[in-house]
């Protein structure tokens, strides 16, 4: 009896004990702690070692992208930059050279009108030095002509003088003779 | 061990559906209540979350690897759309928290899927009751420390452009709505859909293995409840990630009801 008594009051306790388990509302203590204990240290972790290198990598790419667009800007710019000395050099060369072009032009006209004057001057001096040699010459020439002309004149008329001037033929003959042998002599 | 075995007592030789029992198991080593499996799988969850996760970060590169970008991916959209697109420009101060919330309540719904685990951790109602609870003081701590205890509870019972006599009415309802129900339904929403959900598996699950054992008739229609078991498990991997998104976002909107200046 008291076996029996014994054994439904347990049965009965361990009814209670199954329905308050049963029951899926009521919550376990070790369970809370656990959960709490749990979801703490997952925070900690994420936030100290999780977040702030995923941020990390975020901020690097934002700045990545953003530093090359700004960089590729700037280049622009100084290609522009660039661009626009070259263009205002060339043209400024091109004003110099039209210029030194130009210069040129007048410097080679002046040398050449210069040179043709020299020119002119040397070949009129060339021309009267030759005139004058050819005048000397012939002065000389004359003179000389003129000397032995005489002589020659001379010796002619000794010549026919020495001989007998008798005929017309042999007269003839004597100065075909003289002439002859001026021939020769030549 | 006693309490189980008391309840499987009470079972008789037919088929036992199963119910709110099936979710108290016993602990590995008598009497241990921490040895359990629910207490084990929330740990197993903050490993493999931990680990994931640091070597997620480890190099945090600016071209990501693989596992880089998995991790990023997962943490940007809590950051992004849970954090940065609800709070505004103060999110940063909560991404942590509310990063830790989605992957801890994600994992250990998912647990309810996985092959051998087999079980959501967040059907066992404490887990969600802490989860809730630390919400419930997070978001009301923010509006103290924003507004002062006193205005900060006037903000509260009293809404602004709201005739007199209506706060008979309403200040009573606020003040239940911000003390009693959200965190009551933030936990209750989350437990109920997981053991719901747990639930509707062991049914089909245990009923089409109890449908094998029967006569040749009921043998051939035991197919079909494992299909329909197959099919609900892709149907619970839904509810478990919305379940997750959803905890998460409505701790974000009660934080962005806390730190604007009206309630």
């Amino acid at each position: 009896m008291r076996t029996i008594q014994l054994a439904a009051e347990q049965l009965a306790a361990l009814e209670l004990a199954a329905g308050e388990e049963l029951n899926p509302l009521i919550p376990h203590t070790s369970e809370i702690i656990v959960g709490f204990v749990a979801f703490s240290l997952l925070y900690m972790v994420l936030r100290r070692a999780v977040v702030p290198k995923f941020e990390k990598a975020f901020a690097d790419r934002t700045d990545a992208i953003q530093g090359g667009m700004e960089r590729a800007e700037k280049a622009q710019r100084e290609a522009e930059a660039a661009l626009t000395q070259y263009k205002s050099q060339l043209s400024d060369a091109r004003g110099e050279a039209q210029q030194i072009r130009e210069e040129a032009r007048v410097q080679g006209a002046a040398i050449i009108e210069e040179m043709r004057a020299k020119a002119q001057e040397e070949a009129a001096r060339i021309t009267s030095s030759a005139q004058a040699a050819i005048e000397a010459e012939r002065q000389q020439a004359i003179n000389s002509l003129r000397s032995e002309v005489g002589t020659l004149a001379t010796e002619l008329a000794s010549k026919i003088v020495g001989e007998a001037l008798d005929d017309q033929v042999r007269q003839s003959r004597i100065v075909d003779r003289f002439l002859a042998d001026l021939e020769k002599q030549k | 061990m006693r309490v189980y075995a008391a309840t499987e007592g009470v079972k008789d030789e037919g088929f036992n559906p199963p119910d709110a029992g099936d979710f108290n198991l016993p602990p590995f080593i008598d009497g241990n209540s921490f040895a359990t499996k629910p207490i084990l799988l929330a740990f197993l969850s903050v490993l493999i979350i931990s680990v994931f996760f640091i070597l997620a970060a480890r190099k945090s590169a600016v071209v990501p690897s693989k596992l880089q970008f998995a991790g990023e991916s997962i943490y940007g959209f809590v950051r992004n759309d849970l954090g940065r697109d609800v709070i505004g420009h103060e999110f940063m101060r909560f991404v942590p928290y509310l990063f830790t919330l989605f992957t801890f309540i994600l994992v250990n719904n998912v647990f309810g899927i996985v092959p051998l685990i087999q079980f959501p951790t967040m059907s066992r109602v404490s887990f969600p009751y802490v989860l809730a609870a630390i919400t419930f003081f997070v978001f009301h701590y923010i509006g103290v420390r924003r507004h002062g205890l006193i205005s900060y509870l006037k903000g509260i019972m009293f809404i602004p452009g709201v005739p007199k006599p209506a706060y008979i009415l309403i200040t009573p309802l606020e003040l239940a709505t911000y003390f009693i129900v959200r965190p009551m339904t933030l936990s209750l929403r989350l437990f109920a859909n997981m053991f719901a959900g747990h639930l509707l598996l062991l049914v089909f699950i245990l009923g089409g293995e109890h449908l094998l054992q029967g006569v040749i008739g009921l043998k051939v229609v035991s197919p079909f409840s494992f299909v329909v078991a197959i099919a609900l498990t892709f149907f619970e991997f839904m509810v478990q990630c919305l379940q997750a998104y959803i905890f998460t976002l409505l701790t974000a909107l009660y934080i962005t009801g806390a730190l604007a200046d009206e309630h």
